[in-house]
């Protein structure tokens, strides 16, 4: 019987049926950051252990500081939560990458960095943007707290199977148009509760043309469509990336491992619950104008008018939206002024995003505040290996410490309210970046265009 | 955790869509331990403004609004981070139920680990809710989870799904925990054959 790959990788991984369509579902590795504390402090009070320490890895990249230089943590809080995961992991036997560690970083940048992403795994971590390793053909989500601490205790959770969406993407991408523009459409096409209940299959000639690390910018955004998991079949592009990892198989664990890995993609004619299509062809450079990523739009177009649209909910959403964006209906969005520029977070910190912003800053001058934080220490060391931190430095950029910094907010690296930010990252909520903030979200070389104009620009017409 | 089986309380309606766990909770807050209250901490940009006073406008804060420990949401409640914490504000708040037609999956799961009633009802069987508690401020509705309804206002009792083993869980308060170690056999046998078949993954 013809599968979809989820399928393949979802019944390999049941250890027990429960009642109600809940299957205990076996977990090969579980990434963890600080958030994990909360967790790791209920099982120490239960005197609960972690059944497979050696299925972890954790770093420190929510609340490390990202300022140039290995800064003291000045906030006692934010000192507490570094703190307590390293003396958590480490009571544990669990790898932990900390600060000053050139392996530290995102965690779903160093995942993948490090080999412990490999396909047709199960892979779950306390982060929505979890999915990232699905660009590897694993079966990866989001999880919560209590179920953070389930894994840990006895290396599995409770799931109900959901149902697969497979998106396909054909067309070649005109110039200027990146990996980040082609989820940014997706996630508008769908909505941002279009793919709750569903895991993703991107899939189509788009798709497989790309990088690894373009995969994983578009694995990343499933959750701003609503699915915990998107995912990518492995392909000759998956191993080369994985070939000589740390933690990648080698010898002939690698030929066993690649033997498994080549049955994974679905099957020709296997059905999926709902199928999309987009022509990425037709895909411009494109931002957010509002507060959900669904807010996406080519930036030739203009700040979309609430009174057109018949739907009150859809109204009234869109009119709060746009208050709290400062835009003005009809105004085009192309040259609207930003505040300043961030580029990094899991979706856009890794070489080849860096390499592109590069491109554009390259001898040119930032006219606004503008912040590359790479994903992890390796980015780090490679981009300046490539003496992309001098082209930054150069144009005025200013080349930060590793760590999530101003995606979430959460260390510190905030915007002040009304401020405006052209921004890499994934989430354009309210709040997300600073208290009355406002995010667009954009590809590297559309930020690093913006930091050039201090507007909000189309990087085509930089030349 | 605290079972739950029927509650009768004041429901209070949330039109807009998409409201994202961020907004539940700033991630400013994310660092402090449960203990420390959280409760108050719910909704807290849109709740408070700057100098810390309550927004007259924001629905929890009307007054009679103000003892709800129900929801009645819109779309995709609940989207975005995972952050358990969000649930945590909802329940330490005193919300026991919340109503609407999607909710974020992974915060739709936050709720059964921690008491809370996550209920999916059509989009058009919310927003009659939702019109229906605007109409009537500090109208009740009585979520009863054995019989699966939900009862309030004059029209017929709503029958909800919810899945048999959540309702297990949610009616009973078993740690979910200790139910998986039972399977421990399981998990021990499931571990060694993965050893054999994919002994590349240790």
């Amino acid at each position: 019987m013809s599968r979809t790959m989820f399928e393949k990788i979802w019944s390999r991984h049941v250890v027990a049926e429960g009642p109600g369509g809940q299957s205990l579902l076996y977990v090969d590795r579980h990434l963890l950051h600080e958030g994990a504390t909360h967790a790791f402090a209920r099982l120490e009070k239960q005197g609960r252990g972690v059944r497979r320490p050696e299925a972890c890895v954790a770093t420190a990249d929510h609340y490390v500081p990202t300022g140039p230089g290995a800064e003291p943590i000045a906030d006692p809080e934010v000192r507490r939560m570094v703190d307590d995961l390293e003396r958590h992991t480490g009571r544990l036997g669990v790898t932990f990458f900390g600060r000053g560690e050139p392996r530290q970083g995102i965690v779903h940048v160093i995942g993948p960095e490090q080999g412990v992403t490999q396909p047709g795994i199960v892979l779950v971590c306390g982060d929505s943007h979890t999915a990232t390793h699905g660009a590897f053909g694993a079966l990866a989500f989001g999880i919560g707290s209590t179920e953070v601490e389930h894994v840990l205790a006895t290396q599995c959770l409770w799931q109900r199977k959901p149902r697969v969406m497979r998106i396909t993407v054909t067309g070649a991408r005109p110039p200027g148009v990146m990996a980040k523009d082609v989820i940014l459409a997706i996630v508008a096409r769908i909505g941002a509760g279009g793919g709750v209940g569903h895991a993703l299959e991107y899939a189509g000639p788009t798709i497989r043309a790309m990088s690894m690390e373009e995969r994983m910018t578009v694995c990343n955004m499933s959750i701003e469509a609503g699915a915990r998991a998107g995912m990518v079949a492995p392909d000759e592009t998956t191993w080369a990336y994985l070939e000589g990892r740390p933690f990648a198989p080698r010898g002939e664990a690698w030929d066993r491992a690649l033997a498994h890995w080549r049955t994974l993609p679905s099957d020709p004619d296997a059905v999926f619950d709902r199928e999309v299509t987009l022509d990425a062809a037709e895909v411009a450079p494109t931002v957010t104008w509002g507060t959900s990523p669904q807010d996406a739009l080519p930036i030739t177009a203009r700040v979309p008018d609430p009174a057109a649209v018949g739907d009150p909910a859809r109204r009234a959403s869109m009119e709060r939206a746009l208050a709290y964006m400062g835009l003005t209906a009809g105004a085009p969005l192309a040259g609207t002024p930003v505040s300043r520029v961030f580029i990094g977070s899991c979706t856009n910190s890794r070489l080849e995003d860096l390499r592109a912003a590069a491109a554009i800053a390259r001898g040119r001058r930032a006219t606004v505040p503008a912040w590359v934080v790479p994903g992890s220490g390796l980015v780090k060391r490679a981009a300046e290996a490539e003496g992309l931190h001098r082209v930054f430095a150069d144009a005025g950029f200013e080349w930060r410490e590793p760590g999530c910094s101003m995606c979430v907010g959460i260390n510190g690296d905030t915007a002040a309210a009304g401020e405006r930010v052209a921004s890499t990252s994934n989430r354009n909520f309210e709040g997300r970046q600073g208290q009355g903030a406002r995010t667009h979200l954009m590809s590297p070389p559309m930020a690093a265009a913006a930091a050039i104009t201090g507007r909000l620009t189309d990087v085509r017409t930089l030349g | 955790m605290q079972p739950f089986t029927r509650l009768t309380a004041v429901a209070a309606p949330m039109d807009l869509p998409n409201i994202d766990t961020d907004r539940i909770i700033p991630a400013r807050f994310l660092r402090r331990p449960r203990e420390s209250g959280v409760g108050p901490l719910l909704f807290h940009d849109v709740r408070f403004d700057a100098t810390g006073g309550e927004r007259a406008d924001f629905v929890l804060n009307r007054p009679a609004y103000r003892e709800a420990r129900v929801l009645v949401t819109a779309e995709n409640f609940g989207c975005g981070s995972s952050r358990e914490m969000a649930v945590w504000a909802l329940v330490d708040h005193g919300i026991r139920v919340v109503i609407g037609p999607s909710f974020g999956d992974i915060f739709f799961e936050n709720c059964f680990k921690n008491g809370l009633l996550a209920i999916v009802v059509p989009g058009e069987t919310a927003s009659d809710l939702r019109s229906a508690l605007a109409a009537r401020p500090g109208m009740t509705l009585t979520v009863d989870l054995e019989a699966q309804t939900i009862a309030g206002g004059a029209s017929a009792p709503i029958r909800f799904e919810v899945d048999a083993f959540r309702k297990h869980v949610l009616l009973t308060g078993r740690d979910e925990l200790a139910l998986t170690l039972e399977h421990l056999p399981a998990i021990e046998a499931f571990e060694a054959r993965r050893r054999v078949e994919m002994p590349w993954l240790g």
